[in-house]
């Protein structure tokens, strides 16, 4: 049975027909037979299942794509595994060779194999039914009875009762043969396309896309440009010259952490939003807007993303004469729950240069082991813990450093008079004259920084239609039956009198066919051999079978 | 912000409450299963004898009707009750849960594994409205849910509270429901399909002569072949369901992250199980590849679920990262 099943599920031209065997056709015939492999359902089958195999390595390894400091620090922790990996593409697995090969091979074979299909469903559309089998009883919903009437009443009343049940209905000497459900190869057909458009609709988006970050301390603008980005990651088509010319100031940022709940829950973001004033375009009014995740704020056919906070500690550096050689809120990046926020000050005017490293904590407390941390999230009473470093920064000789991070290879670290390491913290308002004369620094206050995300994708809307097109045609492929019917009279009844009343008994057969997983064949069979009966023979002269339904 | 604790507290004591009515059901279906005596061979004579014919050939099995079970049992009908009760239970600590910190009650894994498991739970039971001949599908439900809810109330709890910013939001409600209902039809379906295999292996070795010894109860299900249509139908249900759940949690990411699809540890497998269960209904029209093998790969589908569940939310960080295990 399920052999029947599957051979009759479709009339596509599905090359499985097993020929393992080369054909000795040469070189054309090579060909055809390499294309007839590659868009067999048995092919589909293994690429789709390579498919979901080599997506799993990107879930197990950190990504390039999503997190170039994880993959740093993987590299880091694993010296000697990394570079196999980074060999084999572990670390960019979706833009790796293999997994292109992949989908794109599976789309290939998708194409190969839908635009026969397509043709063959075509052509199906428009042909005629299949003439009944010569024996009805070999079909899987099969039913007779017997009744008076003649066989083209039958077929005038098979013809009309399959017309109202939607069937294409076709008859041929005497004989009823019907087909319906079409409609579930055509949604498979969409659902195949759809899904080609969509990989066509995410191609398109990257190429023409572009998406970029930056941060703002709150009071601080951004114009937008390819200079004002942290960082910007462009599509092959996009004219980097060319972007919208629109402006956004961070006017403020609230945020709210969980003070009730106990467990990992206590601490845990509630609502982070972003004030911010837009100019659509130099000289356009100004116009106050906020920004909450979940919330983008949409500016010339872009979206602008709130997608982090952090606290930037507003410090000044005076030198040994008092001068002010740096002021200015410095942005510390936040690491956990309770926001913990390394970061370095770097002052390039003094020389020697001088180097402030340490962390803010925004809620402090004495923790016995492990000395000053964070216990809540919120800048309730924050508090600055640094070092300092004079000598060379390293920034003259004009490679990349991080901001976040201070090169002491060529600094020395100042000391207290006992010689261990110069250590303090500084609340708001505080000021603390550095050892040896270095200069004296004042954290002023504490102002927030906000991280900005921009999105440009002008292909998603084409992505989301494909996408509902493919569930369309998804339901309708799964769920609408295909299936044939056949009525036709087999004979005189075998116990129909020669002539009187009675003479006329023919015998009726209804057979129907799956061409589709039906779990209502037999249901359907008996519905329409009990409505037809009905129809031939008001007065039912035997008891109404029980419909099927 | 508040979060009424009293509420919580009620929300909990109903978890406990539906296990141990769930645990009664469990071993009234169980009693079921292993009672039942041999099939009444008039009754299945009765129902073949309606004037539809069926060309299937006829297996060892085919005394037995197609969906067996129709003999009415006590066991069955208690067990049925009771879990009405426990699935009336469950739905009111859901729905406590949920009206304790006034919000959707699936924020974290707590409340994914009670709320998720409620479903299961429901789809059986609207499964055995649908067919009651399908009672016998309740040890292999109500087994998993109860197997759920324990672990919840050990491993899992969580304190009621308010949600993550990037949870606030109205996707929260469509995304995860109907992911809900496509995981519950996807267990379902996972328990008929081993069910399935057991059968499958114990008609071939009835079929070599040599029938299996122990596991009578099997005798009592529906035939493989039934098992298969039928395992058939719950992931063909579900997987557009599943479909559904990827785009709209793509729609989702792109509001709150300024992506549609940024290949995170979760999203990697939700995209994998679905492709996964896609194999698989391509396995099932590929000669050669239906009946047993075709199985496989739904099981394998189904184990992608659990790990995605249970390994991808606790293990692999991303920005999917609220699963609020501390
Ligand atoms: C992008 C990769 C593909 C995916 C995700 C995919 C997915 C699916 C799904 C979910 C179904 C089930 C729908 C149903 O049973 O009616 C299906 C059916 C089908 N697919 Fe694909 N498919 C892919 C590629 C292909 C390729 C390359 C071929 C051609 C060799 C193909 C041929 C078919 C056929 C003939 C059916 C109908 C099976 C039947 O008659 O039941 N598909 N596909």
């Amino acid at each position: 049975m399920p052999d029947d099943l599957v051979a009759s599920r479709s009339d596509a031209p599905r090359p499985e027909r097993d020929d393992p065997a080369l054909p000795s056709l040469g070189a054309i015939g090579l060909l055809r037979w390499a294309w007839r492999q590659l868009t067999s359902m048995r092919t589909a089958l293994f690429l789709l299942m390579l498919l979901a195999i080599g997506a799993l390595p990107g879930s197990v390894f950190p990504q390039r794509g999503v997190d170039a400091t994880q993959v740093t620090r993987y590299r880091a922790e694993h010296p000697e595994l990394s570079p196999w990996l980074d060999r084999l593409g572990m670390f960019d697995v979706y833009s790796s060779v293999w997994f292109s090969a992949v989908y794109l091979l599976l789309f290939v074979s998708l194409v190969g194999c839908v635009v026969p299909r397509t043709r063959v469903h075509l052509a199906a559309m428009r042909a005629r039914p299949p003439r009944p089998p010569s024996r009805m009883q070999r079909m899987p919903a099969h039913a007779s009875f017997e009744v008076e009437a003649s066989e083209s009443e039958v077929a005038e009343a098979a013809r009309e009762l399959l017309r109202g049940k939607r069937y294409r209905v076709d008859v041929r000497g005497g004989a009823v043969s019907a087909e319906r459900g079409y409609l579930r190869e055509t949604g498979n057909l969409l659902f195949h396309v759809a899904l080609l458009g969509l990989l066509v609709a995410v191609a398109l988006g990257s190429l023409t896309g572009y998406r970029g970050q930056f941060l703002l301390t709150t009071g601080t603008g951004f114009a937008n440009s390819l200079v004002a980005y942290d960082t910007f990651d462009p599509g092959t088509w996009v004219d980097e010259g060319d972007l919208p010319p629109f402006q956004l100031t961070l006017d403020d940022l609230t945020v709210a952490f969980e003070t009730d709940a106990a467990g990992n829950q206590f601490a845990a973001p509630r609502d982070f939003e972003a004030a911010v004033t837009v100019v659509d375009e130099p000289g356009a009014d100004p116009v106050e807007r906020t920004i909450r995740v979940n919330q983008p704020l949409p500016v010339q056919g872009t979206n602008v993303y709130l997608q982090g906070n952090g606290y930037a500690p507003v410090v000044t550096v005076r030198d040994t004469q008092g001068r002010v050689v740096k002021s200015g809120p410095v942005v510390f990046v936040p690491q956990g729950r309770f926001y913990e926020s390394p970061g370095v000050v770097k002052v390039l005017e003094t020389e020697p240069q001088v180097g402030l490293q340490g962390i803010f904590l925004p809620t402090w407390e004495m923790d016995a082991e492990r000395g000053p941390v964070s216990v809540f999230p919120d800048a309730l009473d924050p508090r600055w813990f640094f070092t300092a470093w004079t000598g060379d920064l390293g920034l003259d000789g004009g490679e990349a450093q991080s901001v976040y991070e201070l090169d002491t290879t060529s600094m020395t670290q100042l000391t207290d008079d006992d010689r261990t390491p110069f250590a303090v913290g500084l609340s708001p308002g505080e000021s603390i004259d550095l050892p040896d004369g270095a200069g004296s620094v004042t954290l002023e206050r504490i102002d927030r920084f906000a991280a900005f995300g921009v999105r440009h994708d002008p292909a998603k809307g084409w992505a989301l239609g494909f996408s509902v097109l493919a569930i369309v045609g998804l339901v309708a492929s799964l769920f609408v039956p295909r299936r044939r019917v056949w009525v036709k009279v087999s004979g005189r009844g075998p116990e129909a009198p020669a002539d009187g009343p009675g003479a006329g008994v023919i015998v009726v057969e209804v057979a129907a066919l799956a061409r589709s997983e039906d779990p209502r064949l037999e249901a359907e069979v008996a519905q329409l051999t009990t409505r037809l009966r009905e129809r031939l023979d008001g007065t039912a002269t035997e008891p109404n079978q029980e419909p099927g339904e | 912000m508040s979060v009424d604790t009293t509420l919580a507290q009620v929300s909990n004591v109903l978890v406990y409450s539906s296990m141990a009515a769930y645990s009664g059901a469990l071993l009234g279906y169980a009693t079921d299963l292993s009672s039942r005596g041999g099939r009444s061979a008039r009754a299945v004579a009765a129902q073949e004898k309606v004037l539809v014919g069926s060309g299937a050939p006829v297996d060892d099995a085919a005394e037995r009707p197609p969906m067996a079970g129709a003999r009415s049992s006590r066991a069955a009908g208690i067990a049925t009750s009771l879990t009405w009760l426990a699935t009336g239970l469950h739905l009111a600590a859901v729905l406590t849960r949920g009206l304790s910190a006034s919000r959707v009650p699936w924020g974290n894994m707590y409340e994914f594994a009670v709320t998720g498991s409620f479903v299961v739970s429901a789809v059986f039971l609207g499964l055995v409205v649908w067919r009651r001949d399908l009672r016998w599908l309740g040890v292999f439900s109500v087994g998993p849910v109860l197997l759920t809810l324990g672990l919840a109330v050990t491993v899992l709890y969580t304190e009621s509270a308010q949600l993550v910013p990037a949870l606030q939001s109205p996707f929260l409600v469509v995304h995860v429901s109907i992911a809900f209902i496509s995981s519950a039809l996807f267990t379902l379906g996972f328990s008929v399909h081993v069910l399935q295999l057991v059968q499958d292996r114990r008609q071939q070795a009835r079929a070599a002569g040599t029938p299996p010894t122990r596991g009578a109860f099997m005798d009592r299900l529906p035939r493989a072949a039934d098992l298969e249509a039928l395992g058939y139908r719950l992931v063909a249900v579900s997987f557009p369901l599943w479909t559904f759940t990827l785009v709209a949690g793509a729609i989702w990411a792109e509001k709150a992250w300024g992506r549609y699809w940024g290949w995170d540890p979760k999203e990697v497998w939700t995209f994998v199980i679905w492709v996964v269960y896609a194999a698989y209904l391509h396995a099932r029209a590929t000669r050669g590849w239906d009946g047993r093998r075709a199985t496989y790969l739904a099981i394998a589908g189904f184990v992608c679920v659990l790990l995605n569940f249970g390994v991808v939310n606790i293990f692999f960080s991303g920005e999917h990262s609220y699963a609020g295990i501390g």
